[in-house]
This record gives structure tokens, sequence and C-alpha cells, in this order.
């Protein structure tokens, strides 16, 4: 049965931290030895620069700091820092993250390979703090690698993991790791740090190679271009992307061989799927009440399991269509909404739909949208879910139509 | 399998530092016999804001899957142990979080401890509390809301105090060797703070109370409108114009039924109505829109509105005219206008031992007590503190790596 285990065993030389997600994500940006990093704050991003500036301040980290005046320069600076060779690292929420749109569009095609973090926030207005996955999800076709994570332990491997991929030749792209708000990146949890010494032994230095911008190497960065040139850019970008399944792979392959931990599948974790009828799908810590109402439905001797989808770019197309195909029906709660799409849907569902379509096995699919603006998923929601979707299961076939859970109705 | 679970409610900004330590020095502390747990702040809270109640949690359970059990609520809905940490929260709890009143005691397991800071007997404090419908033990550490843990303030122990505390209601959780570990080890920690958590584990008072005890006031609550019922456009109803108090005289405006704020208090104004010069200036001034116009053109604070501030005080221009006094000094949100027309001897009587009662009138700016450490810590040394050192952010800095 693909149950993954979260009881990590301390390695020799790890040392145990009580840290929050945001906590963790600065760690590994020490670990990997960023050298340019700006800042502009927003909730709740803004305690990983808060952090990250602490870090500075102690002489754990030297680093240069810059604080922007807004989303737009933090992003551009970064950008133009990493074309001369540094490691870089950004992030912001919600409309913080919108109001550097444009940079964001830029930055994957020159092939800068900046890591961000997004404190996931729904997007105003209302005002909110609360967590949605619309802000990250906004540049999900523009290049940008995603992954969204669950714990801090996860956090604090991921951005390590993210550094590797990313400044791999073979991809140089971006990566949003993509942090629930409150739930991840504010609540404290025991965390394993790793030693330096073993990040140096994963995390090769960042060479832009014949991409630096450099006197010694006199290049031009983003010329302007015509209809003879823009296709055939797109057209790399995407083989960029492609390359990344493998570069994904091979890292992640590495990273248990130096920390002796992490996950065999990079791609989604697979909870309880093995004897599976029903499968429940969600992104981010929606996982821990999925988690916990299916030990109690499987008490119940309820067969559902989990999968929780880490990578949503690049898509894990061929795997999650064979875990997927195992199962009687498949529930997917999205904590994102995508007004007047297909049988208006959340944006997850309907990349797994797509996904499904060629596939030989098509399970009936449900969709949910859920957790919205930070709003609680109960384990009431959750045993609803998976009892309509053990319904779909017997009936054969999916309602087309998306269920809101927790919504005062 | 067992866990332990614990809330500690706090005043926005002020006691923000204060009340992560503690749900660390949980953490941490039950870790020290392999406990798993995890430290949370209520998000919705803003606990940047001046006074504002506001809660942080921490959770430990023998296992990893135990916690995750545990965690599955985002906010837990019951809790082993309830620490206040500011007395005047003793009255309810209204935050950015949720809305209505909540009894301090509210998710206080039947059987559980409301651990609070106080130099107030239990019995006064009592008629604050609101009653619950299970006993539980009201648990006393002789103590001033602390300041600890604002950045620049001076370590008074408190932390390494509860966590004394605690270690004497929950033995089987956080043994006091243990705690007296973590602190130890705190970027915060230093012997003398464990000696500070050693007296107060010995030091505490509990008193057993039953169902029928407490303010049987029924707390204000509100029910929210389903989605259909809500405006478009994220819009809200403006709150209409207010109107006279009575005989077409004076002025009420209207407020917000749902959201009082009156929790976020900690002091109030005391006004002596025989002083006041009617300049207006306290009316105009107030950013809550808090006072009543009279009748006869006087300025009554509205107990439901006030947020404590004290700007009305430093307005005023009256010598001895308004006067902040700490909020642990009443029982109710009574209007003072309404008793000083009913009887003015009586009124007079009573504003007078209110304003001269030092306990209660030595103040800070916005926020309770100027002179607490001359005045306070000499007393907290006799009742179970010990003395204060300076230290900033921690006299284990230096060797600390977080």
């Amino acid at each position: 049965m693909a149950v993954e285990t979260k009881t990590i065993a301390a390695a020799p030389g790890d040392t145990e931290m009580l840290i929050s997600g945001s906590e963790a994500c600065a760690e590994a940006l020490a670990l990997a030895d960023i050298d340019v990093v700006t800042a502009y704050p927003i909730r709740p991003y803004d305690t990983v620069m808060q952090a990250i500036a602490k870090k500075i301040a102690n002489g754990k980290l030297v680093a240069e700091y810059i604080v922007a005046e807004g989303e737009h320069s933090q992003f551009e600076i970064v950008k133009h820092a990493s074309t001369v060779g540094a490691r870089v690292f950004c992030g912001s929420s919600g409309v913080g993250w919108m109001y550097a749109m444009e940079c964001l569009t830029v930055t994957p095609p020159l092939r800068v390979p900046m890591v961000a973090m997004v404190g996931n926030r729904a997007l105003d207005d209302p005002g909110a703090f609360g967590v949605e996955h619309n802000d990250a999800l906004v540049v999900r076709d523009l290049g940008w690698m995603l992954i969204w994570v669950d714990t801090a332990q996860e956090m604090l491997d991921t951005a390590l993991l993210a550094y590797r991929i990313a400044e791999d030749r073979r991809v140089f792209l971006p990566i949003a790791i993509s942090a629930d708000g409150a739930f991840l990146t504010h609540s404290q949890a025991l965390v394993q740090v790793p030693t330096k010494a073993k990040v140096d032994r994963f995390l090769p230095k960042y060479d832009r190679g014949d991409l630096q911008l450099h006197p010694d190497n006199p290049i031009t960065v983003a010329p302007q271009a015509n209809e003879d040139w823009v296709i055939e850019i797109r057209r790399q970008n995407n083989e960029a992307m492609t390359r990344a399944y493998t570069v994904i792979e091979e890292a992640y392959a590495d990273f248990r061989k130096v920390f002796g931990r992490g996950p065999d599948n990079p791609w989604f974790e697979e909870y309880m799927t093995a004897d599976a009828e029903v499968i429940l799908m969600g992104m981010g810590t929606i996982s821990l009440p999925l988690k916990v109402g299916i030990r109690n439905m499987r008490a119940q001797g309820k067969k559902v399991g989990l999968i929780r989808p880490r990578w949503f770019r690049p898509f894990p197309t061929e795997k999650m269509v064979a875990a997927l195909s195992r199962a009687s029906a498949i529930g997917v709660i999205d904590r994102d909404y995508s007004f007047g799409s297909p049988f208006g849907s959340g944006v997850v569902a309907n990349e797994v739909r797509a996904a499904l379509y060629n596939a030989d096995k098509r399970p009936p699919l449900l969709s949910f949208i859920g957790g919205l603006g930070g709003r609680e998923v109960t384990l009431e929601d959750v045993y609803k879910t998976a009892d309509m979707c053990f319904a779909a299961a017997t009936a054969g076939k999916s309602d087309l139509k998306t269920h809101w859970l927790g919504v005062r109705e | 399998m067992a866990h332990f679970t614990c809330e500690v409610v706090y005043r926005g900004i002020f006691q923000k530092n204060l009340a992560s330590r503690i749900c660390r020095g949980i953490v941490l502390s039950a870790r020290k016999a392999g406990r798993w747990g995890i430290a949370f702040g209520r998000y919705g809270d803003s606990p940047q804001r001046n006074g504002i109640p506001a809660k942080d949690f921490a959770i430990v359970a023998d296992s990893q899957e135990e916690l995750e059990q545990n965690m599955a609520r985002y906010e837990p809905q019951e809790v082993d142990v309830t620490i206040c940490v500011d007395d005047t929260l003793s009255k309810g709890v209204e935050s950015w979080a949720w809305y209505g009143l909540q009894p301090i005691n509210r998710l206080t397991l039947p059987n559980g401890t409301l651990l609070m800071t106080s130099l107030q007997p239990a019995e006064d404090l009592l008629k604050d509390i609101h009653k619950k419908d299970a006993p539980y033990a009201l648990t006393l550490l002789r103590a001033k809301a602390s300041f600890s843990g604002l950045w620049v303030y001076r370590e008074d122990h408190t932390e390494a105090r509860i966590l004394g505390a605690l270690s004497r209601i929950k033995p089987d959780f956080l043994s006091l060797d243990a705690v007296c570990q973590a602190i130890e080890e705190a970027e915060w920690g230093s012997d003398l703070k464990v000696a500070s958590a050693r007296k107060a584990h010995e030091r505490l008072e509990t008193r057993l109370v039953n169902v029928t005890e407490g303010n049987p006031e029924t707390p204000f609550s509100f029910e929210k409108p389903k989605w259909w019922e809500m405006r478009e456009g994220v819009s809200i109803p403006a709150i209409p114009v207010g109107k006279p108090m009575e005989g077409g005289k004076g002025y009420v405006p209207e407020r917000n039924p749902y959201f009082k704020k009156f929790t976020s208090r900690t002091m109030r104004p005391v006004i002596d109505f025989d002083k006041c010069v009617k300049c207006t200036l306290c009316w105009l001034q107030c950013p809550d829109s808090c006072f009543d116009v009279t009748p006869d053109d006087l300025y009554d604070a509205n107990m439901d509105a006030c947020c404590g501030c004290g700007v009305c005080e430093a307005v005023c221009p009256a010598k001895e005219c308004i006067t902040m006094v700490s909020e642990a000094a009443f029982d109710d949100n009574a209007s003072q206008w309404e008793m000083w027309r009913k009887d003015k001897d009586t009124y007079r009587t009573w504003l007078t031992a209110t304003v001269s009662d030092t306990a209660h009138v030595v103040r800070s700016h916005g926020f309770r007590f100027r002179g607490q450490y001359e005045q306070e810590l000499r007393q907290d040394l006799d009742t179970g503190g010990i003395e204060i050192t300076t230290g900033i952010p921690g006299e284990n800095a230096a060797a600390k790596t977080a």
C-alpha cells in the first residue's frame, strides 16, 4: 500500500528545529547560499522575507537584500540579477503576485531559473488573508514550473530541489513553490534541517554558461522580435518544460541518496491508494483533513485514498492517469475557481479531466470547490465528497457539475 | 495514545511574542519526552493591532498520526488548558477572527483549566468570567498583564512562569525538568528564568469553579448571512445616521450591532460630568465615535463601543474631567451619565473612589499601567517572581543558532 510515512528519522548531523513553513523556506535559502533576494511585504509571504532578513542580520547568510518599491520591481530586479549569474529568490502572495505580472511573464522566455515562493492568498476583492490557489495558478500557461507543498519539511526540501531543477541547463525555467497561507506559512512544526555539507553535495553552483550577461560574454537579452522569430522561441520553452520531466526525476533520486529522505514519486503523494475504490484529490495542506478523514473512513471499511499533486507544471500526465485509472471514482477538491469553465469546475479538476480524456479507463470524476479564502475544509466535507464518489462509482458515471463545499447556503 | 491542546489568549502586538514563546515552549518541552507538536496562531486574528484579543495554540501528541488527528480541525474546538495572559480578557473575547463575544473559558474542556495571570482575587474575576455548563479549575499565577515579548521590552519571566505552571497542571505531558530544559535552551532562556519556572510551579493558586458560578450574562452573538442573502459586489450598507437621545435632544449614533470592539479595552474613561466644559473635543476626536451626546449637551462614553485608547483624556482641556481607569475596576458596561443623572451624590462617591484608586489609574499610553516595573515587580518578587535582569532578546542569545 502506498502509504508515505511522515515520520522523519533525523539523519546524522541534521538539526531539528521548531519552525514555520516560511522559516523552513529561509533555512533552505541560507543552505543554498542565495546571492540576491528582493522583498516587498504582503501577508503571508512576508514571513519569508522577515526570516531571510533575520538570517542576514544574524550573519547566517551573506546576500544582497533589496527592498523594492513594489512587486513589479521586486521580480524585475531578481530577473536581472539571475542573468548575471546570481542565485536569486523572490516571493509574494495574492494581488502582490498579480502586481508583478509583467515580470512573471517575461521571466520564463529569458530562461531565468528564479525560485519564488508564493504564500497562497485569496485575490482581492474582498481584501482577505486566507488561502486560495488562484494567485499561483495564474502563471500556469507561461513557462513557470509550479509545485504545491504540504509541510514545513517539504517546503525546506522542495526549495533545495527547486534550485537544482531550475538551474539545470536543460531546463532554465523559473519555479514557484506554493505554500498555503496560514496552514503552512504560519504554523510551526518540527523540521529536520540538513547540514551545509550535504546541501553542497546535492546542489551544484549556478552556471549560466553562454547565457551569462558579462563583458567577457557580450550578449543581448530580450531583443524585440517579429513573427519570424516568436513561435520558435515558444517551441524552445516547450522543449525546456518537456526536458524538466527527466530533470525532476533525477533531482529527486539524488536528493534521496544525499539526504536519506524524500518521496520516490516526485509528482504526487499517494496515500492509501493501492486498494482504493475512491480517490480524493487536493493540493497543499488540504491533505490534512483528507488524510484524517480517510483514516476514519478506512476504520469503517470504506476504501478511500488520496492523491495530493505536488507538481502542477509540468503536469505528470501519464503517471497521474495510471494512478487514477485504478479507482472506481475520483473526487477533485479545488481550492481555486475558474468562473465559466467547463462544468464550472476548478482548474485542477479540468486538468485531470483533460489528462484522462484519452485514457483507456476513465473513472467517473466529481468536481468540488472548497476551502476558498481559508475556509476550513471539515471532516464532514470530506465524508460527504467520499460518499458522493462512492455513489458515482456505483452508478458508473459522473454528474457533470461542480459542488461547492462549506458555503452558507 | 494521548494528546494535549492548549490555547493562549493574548492582546494584540504587546503580547504577540509572549504567546508565541509560550506555545513554542510547550512543544519543545513535550519534545523532550519524544512527543510531536505544532504551534500556530489563529490566522484570522489581527495580532498586530493594539490590544485586539488574539489566540495562539499548541498541540502535542504521542505520535505524528495522532497529532494530525487533532490538527484536522483548523482551530481546536476544545482545549485542556486555556491560558489568559491579561485578566481584563476575563470579560470575554471578540477578535478579528470571529463575530460575537466568546467567553474566555469557551474552549476549556470540562474539568480543564483556565490559567490566568492576575492580581485580582478569583471571586472578582468570576464576576467577569462567563458561566460554563461544566466545572473547571481557575488557576491563578500572581502577575500583572505582561508586555514581555515586545521587541524592546525587559524580560519579566512570564513565559517561563507560565511553562512552570503548566508542568504542575499537566505533569504527564510537561514535566518540570523538561520545561526547565526547554527554557534553558531557548533563545530567550536563562538560569534565572528556570528558577522562575520552578517557583511558579510551586506557587499556583487553584480554585474549582462549579456550573453555578460566573457571569450569568448571555454573550452577544451574530448569525452570518447565507451567500444569497449578502449584497453583491463586495458591498455592505453604511451605518445609518443616528438619532436624538430623548425628547428631540442629544445625539446617539447608530453603531454596528455585530462588532462591538469593547474587549480590546484595558482601560476606560471615567468622566466627572461636573467638570465638563462641553468643548466637544472628546466627541470629535474619539476614533470610534463612542460618545453619546446627552440632552444636556454632556458626552457619555458608550462602553459597548469604547476601545479604551485614551484619546479623550488626552484632548480634554478640563482638569481631572476624564480619567482613564483599568478595566479590572468595572463589572459592566453601564452608562456613567445615567448613574450621574440618577443620583449625583452616589456618583461623586463612586467617582472619587474609582479615580483615586492608584492600583487602577497608574497607566501608560493606550495600554495599561505606566510605572509597572517600579511598582509591580517588587510585588512579583514577593509573590513568586525573581529579580529581573536585562536581556534582549535573551541572555543566551549569543549561544543560539535560531
